[in-house]
């Protein structure tokens, strides 16, 4: 009731996005004055290189989320299509057909899941569990323990060349493309505002017309799809095409998710805060890394960094029902705002 | 008992949420053995005044009396603890524990070594159950229960806890009438027993059918209490929106044009059977029967929520593709469904959002900032959406905003027929009327409308035509003048006979 009562800047300040924002520019700051080496030029180029696949994923990921699903198959998706860009190349196909074909495959993983969850009506944490572990399955049963290597310099170098002197590599410029369509298709296109819609209450949104299982099929086909664009630049950034790449990957983009403040709950979330949880991981990862702590560690953090994401907005809503229940009598004025 | 000392004494109560004052200058007085109704339009103040009793807010200033001890409540529990029980509209139960667990949640009767004692709890149940003079299961899960049911379950456990006040939050809203008859009993059983019941509800005829005291309020304040047998329904409606209702069914005369809407056969197994029927142009065509009778399921079929087996429906000449609502919309076919805030609102969406949900997505590949608020303030402006409140999430507004809500957003859509699914359930008198005058203008302009209604003199104030269902049938199709509230009943009830005049084609 209250919101209008507050200025636009004010409540452009206050959103749950900005806290992930604030978070990371704080995280950003002790890491460059307590981490040695954190604030070298090659920094920026290895933290864009290695959250890349996390925020490709996480692009597709948030709109899922934000209906109210989820998509754990995302890392066995990025593995395969990885084994099969690999493969294809290695059987004499070219680069741009394999990298079609493979992100065609990933859409075809996607419809797969989105068909069970929208049209067969099951719960997306059963298929895409089971999904991701056929999917991986798949990519290590196509492989086995080998791997492809060989991709040609011109495309390897691509992936992680720097734009002329600057630190930024040169995907930096495809992920900022990518994560402008999608926060437009999320914030500005009917096709977002139902994706809210559908989180927020379904039943409604079919009410209002919204095709709510078709919609969910396209998320998931979109998640296949960019999931395999990212195993694609897997393959191309270590130049190695393996089927146990990317294991384990989800965990990172579900965390950036979450940390981004789109509600676990679905009906809300917004991409620039996704992004800025993205990079919060990315900065915690490298920070460790830098200090030597080990992968281990470092899931240990990022795993913390999830469930802290999703009991401290419930925790945070306790209090202030707390606090509003125990306003006295004559005090009306500490009505809390609906956050 | 109607010298008794007061049970429960509110006087010149008031509550502040920031700037809005819910409520000016509460006052209740409520004796044992008595039925007492609150009546007032939506926003009168009643909910947050029973808030205040159920120690749900903390009143700013004023008395609260429980028997002539002063009171106040710092949560539920404390007015539980007290004495005090708010029935909800709704009651929330957990659908996977019995009546039985439900009813002695978290205050379960013990054995030695801490062990629940399941007979005595059963048998507790059992009685409770008795007394009340209704046959439940206490063993059954809740999971369910009717309504009508679960406000029952509500109603043992607060007398389990010993509640001399029970208040009912217009606790027939959703219930049939052989339900509201059994609540009714249950109510007087009470009374009789020396406790004190405030009954809320939006239907007079059951406050003068229940109730020997009626208080009104209206803005806020308390505006007089009377026992029922000496004020009129009229003089009470006068006093609940301060005016004359010179018309509640403000009919305009219009001339029906072209069939918009043309069901034809419609069939869905187990549900309706052979429906058939025309609203044309410009004409206002009621649906009656009971509840359950499948009107509902109807209307959902034509819009296209629900499948149906056999059968089509034709809007403005176009025959819609069965089971899909974005043809039916993009043909002209508007539905304000019968659960608003389920079906009706995207809950935490703004009303904004709300408002221009199907009619501005529908034109626009991207929605610029902005324009969803222009198209928002224009309709909401229109129906006199309470002001100021585009940015509003739209469920916690007053039913009858919302409501006003629900029908801006189909009428965005420029509709050729609007199809009104018990338009004014749990709506305040005056914005009642609004809607009515709404629904009234609209048709005289041309809009086919099919309203869905159980409030039977709504139907025929409104309806130019009335059909009956009953049992998935329409059975008798009745017009303006022969659709008397016998004729319609009798229609409507199974068992009576039927006068069948003519069926639908």
């Amino acid at each position: 009731m209250r919101s209008h009562a507050r200025p636009w800047w004010q409540r452009a300040l206050l959103t749950r996005e900005m806290l992930t924002v604030a978070i990371l520019v704080v995280a950003w700051v002790v890491a460059s004055a307590t981490v040695r080496g954190f604030d070298g030029p090659l920094t920026i180029t290895y933290l864009v290189l290695d959250i890349a696949p996390v925020l490709l994923v996480a692009l597709p990921m948030t709109l899922i989320v934000a209906t109210g699903e989820i998509d754990l198959s995302v890392a066995s998706v990025v593995g395969l299509s990885s084994v099969t860009f690999g493969l294809l190349y290695q059987a004499g196909l070219g680069l741009w057909a394999a990298l079609a074909a493979s992100v065609l495959l990933g859409a075809v993983c996607g419809a797969v899941n989105g068909a069970l969850v929208a049209y067969a009506g099951l719960p997306s944490l059963a298929v895409t569990i089971g999904s991701l572990a056929l999917y991986r399955g798949l990519a290590v049963g196509l492989l086995g323990t080998t791997a492809v290597t060989g991709f040609p310099d011109s495309w390897t170098d691509g992936a992680t060349a720097n734009l002329s002197e600057s630190p930024w590599p040169v995907v930096t410029l495809g992920l900022l493309a990518l994560a402008a369509v999608f926060a437009v298709l999320l914030h500005a296109t009917p096709f977002g505002r139902n994706v809210l819609d559908i989180g927020r209450s379904s039943e409604a949104a079919r009410f209002s017309g919204v095709d709510v299982r078709r919609t969910l099929l396209i998320l998931f086909v979109l998640s296949g799809a960019v999931s395999a664009l990212a195993g694609v630049y897997y393959t191309l950034r270590y130049g190695s095409a393996r089927g146990d790449n990317a294991t384990g990957l989800e965990l990172q983009v579900v965390a950036a998710v979450l940390l981004g403040g789109v509600s676990i709950f679905g009906g809300r979330g917004a991409l620039h805060g996704v992004v800025a949880g993205v990079l919060l991981i990315g900065v915690l990862g490298s920070a460790l890394r830098l200090e030597g702590v080990t992968v281990n560690v470092i899931n240990i953090v990022i795993g913390t960094a999830l469930v802290v994401s999703v009991v401290a907005p419930r925790i945070a809503g306790g209090v202030r029902v707390r606090r509003r229940a125990s306003t006295s009598p004559r005090d009306g004025s500490a009505v809390a705002q609906r956050s | 008992m109607p010298n008794a000392a007061p049970m429960l004494r509110l006087e010149g109560v008031a509550k502040s949420f920031g700037p809005v004052a819910a409520l000016r200058s509460g006052t209740l007085v409520v004796r044992p053995g008595s039925i007492h109704a609150l009546v007032g339009e939506n926003g009168a103040g009643k909910s947050t005044l029973v808030k205040i009793v159920g120690g749900v807010h903390r009143r700013d200033a004023g008395v609260v009396e429980l028997d002539g001890t002063p009171v106040d409540f710092g949560g539920p529990a404390e007015a539980k603890a007290a004495g005090v029980a708010v029935i909800h509209q709704e009651p929330a139960s957990f659908p996977d524990l019995t009546v039985t667990e439900n009813i002695y949640l978290g205050r379960e009767p013990l054995r030695r070594f801490r062990r629940i004692d399941r007979r005595a709890m059963r048998d507790g149940a059992r009685e409770l159950f008795r007394s009340l003079g209704v046959d439940l299961d206490p063993d059954r899960p809740a999971e369910g229960l009717s309504i009508a049911d679960q406000q029952i379950v509500e109603i043992a456990k607060a007398i389990s806890l010993d509640a001399r006040v029970l208040v009912m939050d217009e606790p027939t809203a959703a219930l049939s009438a052989v339900e509201v008859r059994r609540l009714f009993t249950v109510a007087r059983g009470l009374r009789d027993a020396g406790r004190a019941v405030v009954f809320i509800s939006h239907r007079l005829d059951e406050v003068a059918d229940l109730c020997d005291t009626v208080t009104v309020m209206r803005d806020g304040a308390h505006v007089s209490t009377d026992a029922v047998a000496d004020v009129t329904p009229d003089e009470l409606v006068r006093r609940m929106v301060g005016r004359d209702v010179a018309e509640l069914y403000p009919k305009v005369p219009s001339t029906p044009g072209e069939v918009a809407l043309r069901v034809e056969g419609l069939e869905s197994t187990g549900t309706f059977h052979d429906v058939s029927f025309e609203v044309r142009a410009g004409e206002i065509v009621g649906l009656a029967g009971l509840v359950g009778a499948g009107r509902s399921e109807i209307a959902r079929a034509v819009f296209g929520v629900d499948r149906y087996d056999a059968g089509r429906v034709v809007v403005g000449g176009r025959v819609l593709t069965p089971g899909d609502p974005a043809a039916a919309i993009a043909a002209g076919l508007a539905l304000v469904p019968e659960d608003r805030r389920l079906q009706g609102l995207v809950v935490e969406s703004s009303v904004a959002r709300n408002v221009s949900s199907v009619a501005l997505r529908r034109r626009r590949a991207v929605l610029l900032p902005g324009a969803e608020a222009e198209l928002a303030r224009d309709w909401a402006g229109r129906l006199a959406v309470k002001a100021g409140a585009l940015d509003a999430d739209a469920t916690t507004m007053s039913g009858g905003n919302q409501q006003k809500v629900v029908l801006a957003k189909w009428l965005a859509t420029h509709p050729k027929v609007l199809i009104v699914d018990e338009p004014t359930r749990g709506i305040d008198v005056g914005t009642k009327a609004e809607v009515h005058r709404l629904l009234s203008g609209l048709a005289a302009q041309g809009l086919a409308v099919l309203m869905i209604s159980s409030e039977l003199s709504e139907v025929l104030g409104m309806a130019d035509r009335v059909l009956v269902v009953r049992e998935g049938r329409i059975v008798a199709e009745l017009d303006r003048a022969a659709a008397t509230p016998e004729a319609v009943m009798r229609a409507a009830t199974p068992g009576a006979s039927a006068v069948a005049e003519g069926g639908a084609a």
